[in-house]
């Protein structure tokens, strides 16, 4: 049984790193480039998302359907809208003027924005933790022996949702064909039409509202909120996207997943104190053998 | 030697900048008196700018994104200051025993980065560097759990849990405590140590980067295929460079420990290692003047801010200041620009072309 619960908290726990992942994985793919900025994103959301539940809960009877419906959900719309928001402004400023820059300037520049958010969510919110009440209560379901909490249920159904929807967008819609051709080949992808700029701009759209649903999927199971919470599960995400091959959206899926697996059993049956050098090892080993990721695909170099 | 080659005058005139720049520092200290937050900032400022060399080497000289080399610094850091701690009786004199702790420190780094450089240097690109991002999180957890002891009988060490203290004999010491660290440390680093330090790394580097293997490490970066088929060994030549960052990086680790009184393992992580990439690409990558300007400029202006009563916001301007700096020198108007005047200005000279500061992808 203690095998089975650690196997559905990996899960759980991997499919927040796996959200993270397809953002840090489609930015990727089309920007060519690794948004450091991309955690702290997830942390404004968590802010967001309390900021909201905590101002709205005390306006509804205690108890109520509506104090357990309206608060959640509009602290979820909100994180998504500002989110979403913060993400276009920032790629606007910092990022379209380097977009012939070299890549490592590029990347600097990410730190930079991190560094921003982070200090900025310091002076703004202060650095004092808050503690975020779950989004979908405490509720435990139970199987058997086995308790599954519903956080864990909603965390695992939203994951799926939104890889299924992602997976449908790029392969059916206009936007979506649009952004796989600019991963392609930019400049091609201009020559047939394509919008880069605005394509590159919804990329990170989509990519900032999924961090979003992240940070509220993630304070509501880790309740604590600090302006560097998004540091941590940003860093776990990149090394998922790349564990299941960077650029590539079933590869982030699976990624996040492995990787929230192999944590929790490293923590469950190993030693927590190593826990992180435990996944890291293995990232190195499966790196080794598969040197794209697991779903990368190995491009041959031309001469 | 009659006449030194355009590139060994650049050297020199690096060194002379280096050595200037202290005697009138110790001048000024000695005649004015620096303010005691200067004072307190120059052996890191020393340190730090050791680790931007030395990480210029790998990402400038070599092209291959590390980000994990806080780990370097943090092997080189506790193998270091354990040493002088233990050979505090062995060897009395103070500027010996720090010495010898940096030959040990940068030994031990050199040994981790050689371990850690077979698997890394197999990969390239955003893989490498995730793979020294895993590997510095990986000596992070290792040494948050060590605990080793020393006493007569020699070195003990455990894993995991503190079974160290209870086996010491009389008179023993317990070095690292886990994720205490290690405490108590005696200091005996100095800015003159730290100023040989750093001049130490760049004749290391420029001998280096003139050499044949410089020049072979530099063919494998520009165009790895092109350089394997003229038959150069281009995972021998980056090993090369590789060991050597890590090994200053070490060396770096022990000085830097050795000026405060405490450290844990914590305090070399992944924002370190990101830290001192933001000096190596500021500066301009492989540019070990810009470098050492970068890491200097950097790790003074958060102190200097703090003095302007901006506490609160000053890693706020920080960060704005990283992101301004990189949009503007990317700019191509303004690059276009620069290049016109630095071509109006060397047309006397045609031959002398920009030294060091290429760039590339």
């Amino acid at each position: 049984m203690t095998f089975l619960s650690y196997l559905i908290q990996g899960i759980s726990l991997g499919s927040i790193y796996a959200i993270i992942a397809l953002g840090y994985t489609m930015v990727y793919g089309i920007a060519k480039m690794l948004n450091f900025a991309h955690g702290d994103v997830i942390m404004v959301g968590g802010y967001m998302c309390f900021f909201a539940t905590s101002g709205l809960r005390d306006r509804f009877a205690d108890g109520s359907v509506a104090q357990a419906v309206i608060p959640n959900l509009a602290g979820l719309l909100l994180a998504m809208f500002v989110c979403t928001l913060l993400g276009i402004t920032i790629e606007r400023l910092a990022y379209k003027p380097l977009r012939q820059a070299p890549s490592l300037a590029v990347l600097i520049t990410a730190i930079g924005v991190s560094y921003f958010l982070q200090n900025g969510a310091q002076v703004l919110w202060s650095s004092n933790p808050k503690i975020c009440s779950s989004i979908i209560g405490k509720g435990v379901l139970s199987l058997g022996q086995l308790s599954i909490s519903h956080v864990i249920l909603l965390t695992v159904v939203v994951c799926v949702v939104i890889m299924l929807a992602l997976t449908w967008f790029t392969g059916n819609t206009r936007m979506g064909k649009a952004m796989r051709a600019c991963s392609e080949d930019k400049a091609a992808a201009q020559l047939m039409g394509i919008n880069v700029n605005a394509t590159i701009s919804m990329t990170f759209a989509i990519g900032s509202a999924l961090a979003a649903i992240a940070g509220v999927l993630f304070t509501s199971a880790y309740p604590t909120l600090q302006p560097t919470t998004g540091a941590l599960p940003g860093i776990k995400a990149f090394t998922a996207a790349v564990f299941g091959g960077i650029g590539s959206i079933p590869g982030a899926m699976l990624g996040g997943i492995l990787l929230g697996v192999i944590e929790t059993f490293a923590k469950g049956y190993i030693s927590t104190q190593v826990s992180d050098a435990i996944v890291f090892a293995v990232l190195i080993v499966i790196l080794l053998v598969k040197p794209a990721g697991l779903l990368g695909k190995q491009v041959a170099e031309k001469v | 030697m009659k006449r030194l080659s355009k590139q060994s005058r650049a050297n020199f005139l690096t060194y002379g900048g280096v050595i200037l720049v202290y005697v009138l520092l110790q001048l000024y200290n000695s005649q004015v008196g620096l303010s005691s937050m200067i004072q307190g900032l120059l052996i890191p400022i020393c340190a730090y700018v050791t680790m931007a060399l030395a990480l210029n080497l790998v990402v400038g000289v070599s092209g291959e994104l590390s980000l994990g080399h806080a780990g370097f610094m943090s092997v080189g850091a506790f193998s270091g200051t354990a040493a002088a701690i233990a050979l505090q009786e062995v060897i009395p004199a103070a500027p010996l025993r720090l010495a010898v702790a940096m030959v040990i420190g940068a030994a031990f780094a050199a040994l981790a980065g050689f371990v850690i450089g077979i698997p890394v240097l197999r990969l390239n690109g955003d893989y490498l560097a995730i793979v020294t991002l895993a590997f510095g999180e990986i000596i992070k957890s290792i040494l948050n759990n060590l605990y080793v002891g020393f006493d007569a009988r020699g070195f003990h060490f455990s894993f995991l849990a503190d079974t160290v203290s209870d086996r010491l004999a009389e008179g023993g010491k317990l070095l690292i405590g886990g994720p205490m660290g290690i405490s108590r440390i005696p200091i005996i680093s100095t800015f003159t140590a730290g100023v040989v330090l750093v001049l130490v790394s760049l004749v290391i580097i420029f001998n280096l980067v003139n050499s044949r293997a410089g020049r072979a490490i530099m063919a494998a970066r520009d165009n790895r295929i092109a350089a394997e088929s003229v038959g150069i060994n281009v995972t021998k030549y980056k090993m090369i460079a590789f060991v050597i960052s890590a090994a200053l990086a070490g060396a770096a680790g022990s000085l830097y420990t050795m000026s405060l009184s405490t450290i844990v393992a914590n305090k070399f992580d992944f924002n370190t290692s990101i830290l001192i990439l933001v000096f190596v690409v500021l500066g301009g990558m492989g540019n070990m003047w810009g470098a050492i300007l970068s890491a200097t400029f950097l790790t003074l202006l958060p102190e200097l801010l703090r003095t302007f009563n901006l506490d609160q916001y000053r890693m706020l301007v920080y960060a704005v200041v990283l992101i301004i700096v990189m949009i503007v020198t990317n700019n191509p108007l303004l690059q276009r620009t620069a290049e016109d005047l630095a071509e109006r200005f060397h047309r006397k000279k045609p031959a002398q072309a920009g030294e060091g500061g290429q760039s590339h992808e």
